[in-house]
């Protein structure tokens, strides 16, 4: 299936300032989960025109498969460009599956300090829960096969890859 | 085995059939780091990998909470057979920062005193559990000694073994070197002081050579230069001002005060004069060149304050720059323990 992803991250946006508006969070600070999750963020900022940096979290230190795989060879770390104590975060990420990945994010997140509220938005919500995680804006859901798995590319321009594994 | 005090084990190892080169043993079947107890011989992709890994470990200090999960439960011994501030510490935090337990044993005052072989005080720390040791032993070769006898689940870190190597101090120094001058096929480092008694030095030049450094110099008195050092890829100075002219990086040593009573060299203030750094020499430098020292600093010896202290100097960096490439090093050797375990 095809998306037009531009217009999905624009409707996204609109849903997140009507639920920005509702509770009354006028200073959010977004954070974008490496690498895709930051391709999102990046768009999310623009459309709510925020003035402040975005801060870009590489959770490789926090995974919970270290002990499988080892250390990850991503090189990018993590950067929060501003005080997350007392914050109203928004945490994105490109696509929701397990929840392992929002999990250590949000650890990581209290390793720098205690925000006040985090909301989740992800571009792709697929099946798949591990973990009790969801999202409270999503731009689509994605019904896969078992054994097929997504992936944004990018940068300039988005798109998804649906890659099939023998199982 | 018989209950020889440890460094006389260690001493009939080296002067035996033992081989220096660690090579064999450090990496596994994957190329994956599995010990670290030598530069000498480790491809270039890894030493840069261990730098990559250092800079993604480097701003967990700077936040308030310095610490990240990734080693929870593993057990780390620090095992100094030789006394040390600065290693042991920033060995022992950069275990911490990683979440994994530290135990620190200074085996000089403990077990061997009491008669202990150092093969029982190794099986006792197997049978608590460790997955690491970081090891300081005044005798070359000991710490790949230790990681031939211990158990196949633990790692060993050499912490500094006699005049041969201390691989970590070669990597935080490399990794300081990056941060300030970034491409090393560009530069010219000079290595100043007591090279042969010097395992800094001999971490320090193979790591450079290595990493692609064109032009490396070392530069001291003829009693403390070892000769064949030149078959390192070095070029040798006895003239301290011909040593470091144009350098971008200069790199002093720790005299050790024993080679003053042991007649190779007349006397501190002396050596002061010829080989000491001092601002008006490191004029002859690069203008933006900066001044490394692995620590503890003679002031007054091989270093005056004025340049230790001075703009040029990043003495203190290097310390914080420590944590971060032990940090890599610990993370990468455990996470090849455990994906070697999971395979």
């Amino acid at each position: 299936m095809q998306y037009d992803i531009e217009a999905l991250i624009h409707t996204m946006a609109e849903q997140l300032q009507t639920r920005l508006g509702a509770a009354g969070i006028g200073s959010p600070a977004l954070v974008g989960i490496r690498t895709g999750g930051v391709w999102v963020a990046e768009r999310l900022r623009a459309h709510l025109g925020l003035a402040e940096p975005l801060g870009e979290l590489n959770i490789a230190f926090y995974r919970d498969d270290f002990s499988r795989i080892g250390i990850h060879p991503t090189v990018e770390p993590s950067v929060l460009p501003f005080d997350v104590d007392g914050r109203d975060l928004i945490l994105v990420d490109d696509i929701l599956y397990t929840g392992r990945t929002v999990r250590a994010a949000m650890n990581e997140i209290f390793d720098y300090g205690r925000p006040r509220s985090i909301q989740l938005v992800v571009l792709f919500d697929r099946s798949g829960r591990e973990l009790p995680i969801e999202a409270q804006v999503v731009g689509a859901h994605l019904s896969l096969q078992p054994g097929e798995h997504a992936k944004l590319t990018g940068p300039s321009s988005l798109s998804l890859e649906i890659h099939r594994t023998r199982a | 085995m018989a209950k020889l005090p440890a460094n006389e084990v260690l001493k009939e190892c080296v002067d035996g059939e033992m081989a220096m080169s660690a090579a064999d043993i450090q990496l596994d079947d994957q190329g994956r780091l599995r010990h670290f107890i030598a530069i000498e011989g480790l491809p270039r992709a890894l030493l840069t990998q261990i730098l990559d890994n250092a800079e993604r470990f480097a701003p967990v200090g700077d936040r308030t909470v310095k610490k990240v999960p990734l080693l929870r439960g593993r057990t780390v011994a620090n095992l100094f057979f030789e006394p040390s501030t600065r290693t042991r510490t920033t060995f022992d935090l950069a275990a911490k920062r990683l979440s994994a337990d530290v135990l620190n044993l200074n085996i000089e005052a403990s077990s061997t005193k009491k008669g202990e072989s150092l093969a029982d005080t190794l099986r006792n720390l197997e049978a608590m559990q460790c997955d690491m040791f970081v090891v300081r032993h005044q005798v070359s070769g000991a710490a790949h000694f230790i990681a031939q006898q211990v158990a196949p689940y633990i790692s060993v870190i050499n912490g500094g073994d006699g005049r041969h190597e201390h691989p970590t101090q070669g990597m935080l120094d490399a990794f300081t070197i990056r941060r300030h001058k970034q491409d090393f096929t560009r530069l010219k480092i000079a290595i100043v002081g007591d090279v042969a008694h010097s395992r800094v030095a001999r971490s320090n030049i193979q790591a450079l050579k290595i990493l692609g450094v064109p032009d490396l110099r070392v530069v001291g008195p003829k009693t403390l230069i070892p000769p064949a050092i030149d078959a390192m890829g070095v070029t040798v100075y006895d003239d301290l001002d011909e040593g470091i002219r144009d350098c971008d990086v200069v790199i002093t040593l720790r005299l050790q005060q024993e080679r003053m009573q042991s007649a190779l060299l007349p006397s501190a203030h002396e050596y002061f004069r010829e080989y000491g750094l001092t601002a008006d020499r490191m004029r002859l430098a690069a203008p933006d060149a900066i001044v490394m020292h692995p620590g503890p600093i003679n002031r007054g010896v091989e270093i005056d304050s004025a340049v230790a202290d001075g703009a040029q100097s990043v003495i203190l960096q290097q310390v914080t720059y420590g944590i971060a490439v032990r940090m890599a090093v610990m993370a990468m050797i455990l996470g090849s323990q455990a994906q070697a375990g999971a395979a």
